[in-house]
Formats: structure tokens, C-alpha cells, sequence
């Protein structure tokens, strides 16, 4: 016998369930129960940067809007540093108003959900290659076995798009734009309207990170 | 660091039509592999001020008149990685039916009933060993629409937050004992039979309070973190 390695084992993934709220979000579950209650609000009013929201449905692969996912975001601040030790850019500064995370549900009748955040900037990846501004997205819910790992990119971010390493790695091109959010400068505060897409035509690329 | 990579035979496949929900919901094209970026190994860190006193106590947080109905539990353990290394100062939530198996939720109609005294969340950060601890009423089972007469074994759902986005989990525990983990479609999207043994809780009979709680033990493992020094690079210059 050769010696052991002695790693664990992950954990294995779940379901979050139907009732996910009630842990996650109790408000949307109808009752109140926690004094501070984690939101879909990521700014305020110190936070530098530009402000946002961010709107969109999850679909599934019958084209029905899901009423009962859970999405969670993870960004970095508008310097493009993320608020974590281990993020040792020398560009740009922590935001001590700014995590970055941030989660909600689909609302239960209209299935959009929303985020209100400020918009990132570029963040060092692999081997020197900026990623172009970027929201990491996690979706859980009911008949989701495991997480789903997606990004949001920016639709006025062209040329840093095209020059991102992880768009560049989908190899159908027609599915990269399935990652980039459309912007409407209609209202008082720009809008990117982000749709994920389970299943089927138009199907978002998630990863395995 | 960078995490390993996830070992997808110890985790369910998106698509397992035993339950039902998930042909819908799943993706049909390929999980698209990233080698970890700052994006995937940072994630959102939490402080004891943003918790309150009662947050890991599901008997107390939400009795309004008395104790809720049930069984007096502690679930206790530790949220680990693949390095057996502790995950210290982490966000662990948690939710669950009472006792007779209704969740307190607007979409939640089964006959069973709401208990006045039970609210059904808590949450609780790591110690810096990565130990955990809650004091709850064991979740009663109760009927879903999976086949019609399909029924989900006691549970308590968790979610860990890590300290990486890539980390991220949510997971069930299951109760020793319970006759109804190996009819569940639920528990059997999992495809490795140690991997849904290490979701079932086991009595600890010495973490128990006499005369007053009976406890469960339940470890977490998150994704280990590479230590080599020869690292690619994570970042540019």
C-alpha cells in the first residue's frame, strides 16, 4: 500500500428548494425575523462609482420565468478591486462602503429581479490579461441541483470585451453575447437588462469555476 | 489561491428526471471550465455585529407566546475544506420546516400546521476552528409533488457562504435513522452512495444538554485551496 492522501470530500449540493427564502431572504417569505437583513442593495451612499441597477428574469427551458430563484452577486468596486485579503492589486483602493455581494429573489408575480449596485471596473486576470468590468452571478432554486456560475459584461464596454479572456475562451461566438448586458439610459439611473436562460434557444454559458 | 477543482462525481448532474423539477432547469450545453481568477477565489466576508443574539437560536428567535412544538434539538459541527483545514469566520444559514412539517411561507400550503412560536431561519458565523452551533426543533417530514405520493425525509437546508465565491454551497442534512432518505428523489440525484452518507447527521449523545437537548453533529466540507508555491499566475504584474 502506497501512503494515503488524506483530503476530504466536498460536501454535495442540494437543492436551495422551493422555500429558499426563508432562509436566505425571510422578508420575501412573508415575515420578519432577523434585525439586519442581507439585500439586493450593494450601494450606499458613500460607495464610489457610477450607480446601476441591474433587472432580468431567469428562464427555464420552456421559456416560463422563474417565481422562485435566488440569485446571489459578487463584483468588484469601481477601482476594480474586490473587497477580500486575498485581492493584491496594486491598482486602486478598497471601498470600506462597498462589499460587493449582494442577493434577492425573482419577485413572485412579476419573476424580474433586481440589483442596485455601482458599476465595476477591470480586474486583473490570468497571466496579466484584464477582464473587462464583470458581475459574478450564482443561481439557486427549486429543481437546481447545484449552483449555476455565470457573469454579467457590460454592452458599452465593447472594446474591453472583446479583449476579455473569458469571453474568449466560449468558443461559439454567437453564445458570448448570452453574457452581456444591454444598457437603457432611459431613466434616472442606467438600467442593464440581464436575462438567464436555463435551457435551450439562447441558453446562458455558465461555468464551472 | 486558486480552489481544486470541483469533482463533479461526488456532486448531482443538472439534469436527473427523478426529480421532476430539474428537466426544465437544467442547462443542456456543457459547464464551460474556468481556471480561477480573482473573480472565483474572493467572495463577500461577514461580521458577529451584522448577527443578533438570538440568530442561532430557531426556539428563541421567534417565539412570540412559548417554545415551539417539537423535538428540542443542537445541531453543531464544523465547515472544513479539502485540506481538513477549518473555514474560520464564515456565513452559515439555515432553514427548515417545524415540527409537523410546514414551512412558515407564503407559497407553503400544506394542512399541516403554521406553529405561532417558530419561525423556521437562523444563521451563525464560524469560530475560528470553523465550529458552528445552533439550537432548533427537529423538522417534521412532509408530501411534495414529485410523484404523487413522493415524501421528503426530516431536513434542515444550509447554506455556507466560504471564503471564495467558488466555495458557495447549499445542502441539506438529513437525521440518522430516517426511513425515508433512501425513497427520496432528492437525496438520490447525488450519485455516490458515501457522498449522501456524509449528509446524514448522526445522535451525539455526548454534545447533548441532559435532561434538556439532544444533539446532532454535522461537518461541512468546502473546496480546498491549492499551497503549492508554483503557482500559475493569478493576476497580471
Amino acid at each position: 500500500m502506497v501512503q494515503s492522501l488524506d483530503y476530504l470530500k466536498e460536501t454535495a449540493s442540494q437543492t436551495a428548494g422551493p422555500y429558499v427564502h426563508i432562509g436566505l431572504i425571510p422578508n420575501q417569505a412573508g415575515f420578519d425575523i432577523f434585525e439586519n437583513n442581507f439585500t439586493n442593495v450593494l450601494a450606499d451612499e458613500n460607495t464610489r462609482g457610477e450607480r446601476i441597477i441591474i433587472e432580468g428574469r431567469v428562464i427555464d427551458g420552456t421559456g416560463t420565468p422563474l417565481r422562485d430563484a435566488l440569485l446571489e452577486i459578487w463584483q468588484a468596486n469601481a477601482d476594480g478591486r474586490y473587497n477580500h485579503e486575498l485581492d493584491r492589486q496594486n491598482s486602486g483602493k478598497i471601498d470600506e462602503d462597498f462589499r460587493g455581494w449582494g442577493r434577492t429573489g425573482t419577485d413572485f408575480d412579476t419573476a424580474v429581479y433586481r440589483f442596485e449596485t455601482i458599476k465595476p471596473g477591470l480586474v486583473s486576470g490570468r497571466n496579466g490579461k484584464d477582464m473587462a468590468p464583470h458581475i459574478n452571478f450564482w443561481i439557486v432554486a427549486r429543481g437546481i441541483n447545484i449552483g449555476l456560475n455565470t457573469r454579467m459584461y457590460f454592452a458599452d464596454e465593447q472594446d474591453a470585451n472583446a479583449a476579455d479572456p473569458v469571453l474568449n475562451l466560449i468558443e461559439q461566438k454567437t453564445r458570448r453575447k448570452t453574457l452581456i448586458a444591454d444598457r437603457d439610459d432611459s431613466g434616472p439611473i442606467p438600467v442593464y437588462r440581464f436575462d438567464i436562460i436555463l435551457q435551450g434557444d439562447g441558453e446562458t454559458v455558465f461555468f464551472d469555476i | 489561491m486558486e480552489f481544486y477543482q470541483r469533482d463533479r462525481t461526488l456532486q448531482p448532474a443538472g439534469y436527473t428526471p427523478i426529480y421532476k423539477t430539474s428537466v426544465a432547469r437544467s442547462p443542456r450545453q456543457s459547464l464551460l471550465s474556468l481556471q480561477g481568477s480573482l473573480s472565483e477565489i474572493t467572495g463577500p466576508v461577514f461580521g458577529q455585529n451584522e448577527l443578533g443574539p438570538l440568530d442561532n437560536d430557531l426556539i428563541r428567535n421567534y417565539a412570540k407566546d412559548g417554545d415551539p412544538i417539537g423535538e428540542r434539538i443542537i445541531v453543531h459541527g464544523r465547515v472544513l475544506d479539502e485540506n481538513n483545514r477549518p473555514v474560520p469566520n464564515t456565513l452559515v444559514e439555515f432553514w427548515q420546516a417545524n415540527a409537523g412539517g410546514r414551512y412558515r411561507h407564503k407559497k407553503d400550503t400544506y394542512l399541516a400546521p403554521i406553529d405561532p412560536n417558530f419561525g423556521g431561519c437562523g444563521r451563525a458565523l464560524t469560530d475560528e476552528n470553523g465550529y458552528y452551533f445552533f439550537r432548533t426543533i427537529k423538522p417534521g417530514p412532509y408530501p411534495w409533488r414529485n410523484y404523487v405520493n413522493s415524501w421528503r425525509p426530516a431536513h434542515i437546508h444550509f447554506s455556507v457562504c466560504g471564503s471564495g465565491f467558488a466555495q458557495r454551497l447549499i445542502t441539506q442534512m438529513y437525521f440518522e435513522g430516517d426511513p425515508l432518505i433512501k425513497e427520496c428523489p432528492i437525496v438520490h440525484v447525488i450519485p455516490d452512495e458515501d457522498a449522501i452518507n456524509r449528509l446524514i447527521a448522526p445522535i451525539d449523545l455526548k454534545g447533548s444538554v441532559p435532561l434538556d437537548t439532544i444533539a446532532y453533529k454535522f461537518d461541512i466540507v468546502l473546496r480546498g485551496r491549492r499551497s503549492t508555491l508554483f503557482e500559475n499566475r493569478l493576476e497580471g504584474n
